[in-house]
């Protein structure tokens, strides 16, 4: 629809809503401004100590040198990449055990109490483990990012997947659905809003098991440089690498959303 | 000479559940003939659901038999109470959801489906999505994705009753002339006797559960054609006073 033909309160209640967005973002960005000013002030005045908590512009220092020296990329890569990984290794592998235990009832009595318990488990807690079993190169801390987002994807997903309305099955069933169909026609397209709300999630979860897999093993990464400079007290290099990993993390999940509005069916 | 279509005989279904056995229908035996309308009443919760679930073999009887006279595979189309349309299909792919299940789906089959929603005012709306169009609309969507199967026999299950009034009205008026011009055979459950006068030739009472059949009523509307006109027939009241003190028991002689 044209704007101009809409009538003159349309128009300014369009007008409104698109200024109230605005106003949003600016303050969105006011809130940034401040809080960074805030802090670089309390540093340089020696309110606190920026030896400690390091400042913007400290910050900007590191991260530009980082840079220069060529090391940013090559760390920023290695850290995404075991993330990528763990979290498509994670959602599929989940994925393919919440179907196996929505198609056999049995299964999934038999197999849910362990899931359940999994889930409850710190699976930093296997981390030693990990190490042994794995290896302590990539291999373990790509282990690490897939057991963290495995168990809750298949949960979830086996939610979703049971929750599908009944009477849409009784319906697939007056057709004499088999199973399959079942699933490939009715049970998974209703659920890709589910699945879709996992991978939000999943892309927190393989972060959490990509860092604490690079502080455990690992030569290469933003969690080993995490480690790396809280161990020499280069609190910057730790400060940096954390917002580092705040916009790569936020992009991830920008992707995801851009995905989800995308195959927005309603 | 008109033959039998369906015809169940001593049919009794009981379900378990860990504390009790619910017997939900007891003996029953009707049949219904080719071309036939035939609507089935009972107070709430008699087992008439499970009545149409048994016709449409979603679930086996524990005694008694059912035939049905038919050598199509999808020899039953059954609509539910609510459209469930898939809200990821377009109107024209929910139709085709039926034969796609039944491994039908050709150039002819998909023509005939094509034909029908252009036949019933829905040509234009293919191409959208179901939370795009009425629920009047969505419920005609609903009985052509039945028809395009192309059934022997049409199980309706209160196809109205998630609708408001009004819509009711209309969609009613609308699913029966789209019925009667296709020629099918129809079983309507419901409990709404008004509904069931306005459309059915035949009315088949049930008792509470267990299931049985208390009476059967012919309803004679020649000159009016529709289920709206029929309620403006001056026997329509009568037919709904006798149905009614049947319903609640005031007529046991059967």
């Amino acid at each position: 629809m044209n704007f101009n033909d809409l009538s003159p309160l349309h128009k300014e209640f369009l007008k409104k809503q698109k200024r109230r967005k605005v106003v949003i973002h600016l303050l969105q960005i006011a809130f940034l401004a401040v809080f960074l000013g805030a802090w670089e002030l309390a540093t340089q005045v020696g309110w606190v100590d920026g030896f400690i908590f390091s400042s913007p512009s400290r910050v900007w220092n590191t991260f530009v040198n980082l840079f220069e020296e060529g090391n940013l990329f090559k760390h920023v890569w290695a850290s995404t990449w075991e993330t990528i990984l763990g979290f498509a290794i994670g959602t599929i592998l989940g994925m393919l055990i919440a179907i196996i235990l929505w198609w056999s009832d049995t299964v999934k009595r038999v197999f849910e109490p362990y899931l359940v318990v999994l889930n409850s488990l710190p699976k930093i807690a296997l981390g030693p483990l990990i190490i042994i079993w794995a290896g302590t190169g990539k291999s373990a801390i790509v282990t690490m990012a897939v057991l963290i987002s495995v168990v809750i994807t298949a949960l979830n997903m086996l939610v979703g997947f049971c929750q599908t309305e009944q009477n849409k099955i009784l319906l697939m069933q007056t057709f004499q659905a088999n199973k399959a169909q079942i699933f490939f026609k009715l049970v998974f397209p209703a659920n890709i809003p589910t699945l879709l709300a996992t991978l939000k999630i999943n892309v927190g979860m393989s972060w959490v098991g990509t860092i604490t897999g690079e502080y455990l093993v690992s030569k290469e990464g933003l969690g080993y440089l995490i480690v790396y400079g809280s161990q020499v007290f280069r609190l910057d290099l730790v400060m940096t690498c954390t917002i580092v990993l705040c916009m790569l993390a936020g992009a991830m999940y920008g992707m995801v959303a851009l995905l989800e509005k995308s195959v927005k069916f309603d | 000479m008109k033959k039998n279509i369906l015809k169940l005989q001593g049919v009794t279904k009981v379900f378990y559940t860990k504390t009790a056995e619910t017997v939900a229908v007891n003996n029953l035996t009707f049949s219904v003939d080719e071309g036939e309308f035939v609507a089935i009443i009972g107070p709430s919760g008699c087992g008439k659901t499970t009545v149409l679930s048994l016709i449409a073999r979603l679930i086996e009887p524990t005694t008694g038999t059912i035939t049905l006279a038919s050598n199509k595979k999808q020899a039953v189309g059954y609509m539910l109470q609510q459209d469930h349309l898939f809200p990821w299909r377009t109107v024209e792919k929910n139709v085709l959801l039926g034969l796609e299940i039944t491994k039908n789906l050709n150039a002819d089959t998909k023509e005939y489906a094509n034909k029908l929603l252009e036949k019933y005012g829905l040509g234009d709306f293919k191409k959208h999505l179901p939370n795009q169009i009425s629920g009047g609309m969505r419920q005609r969507v609903a009985l052509i994705r039945t028809l395009a199967t192309n059934p022997d026999l049409l199980l309706l299950d209160e196809p109205f009753s998630a609708l408001d009034f009004q819509t009711r009205l209309e969609v009613c008026d609308d699913v029966y002339s789209i019925i009667r011009r296709e020629n099918k055979t129809t079983v309507l459950v419901t409990h709404d006797i008004s509904e069931a006068i306005s459309v059915a030739d035949k009315i088949f009472v049930l008792t509470k559960r267990p299931a049985k059949v208390k009476k059967i009523f012919c309803c004679d509307f020649e000159k009016y054609p529709t289920p709206l006109k029929r309620r403006e027939a001056p026997q329509f009241g009568e037919h709904f006073e006798e149905i009614y003190k049947c319903l609640n028991g005031e007529d046991d002689e059967l």
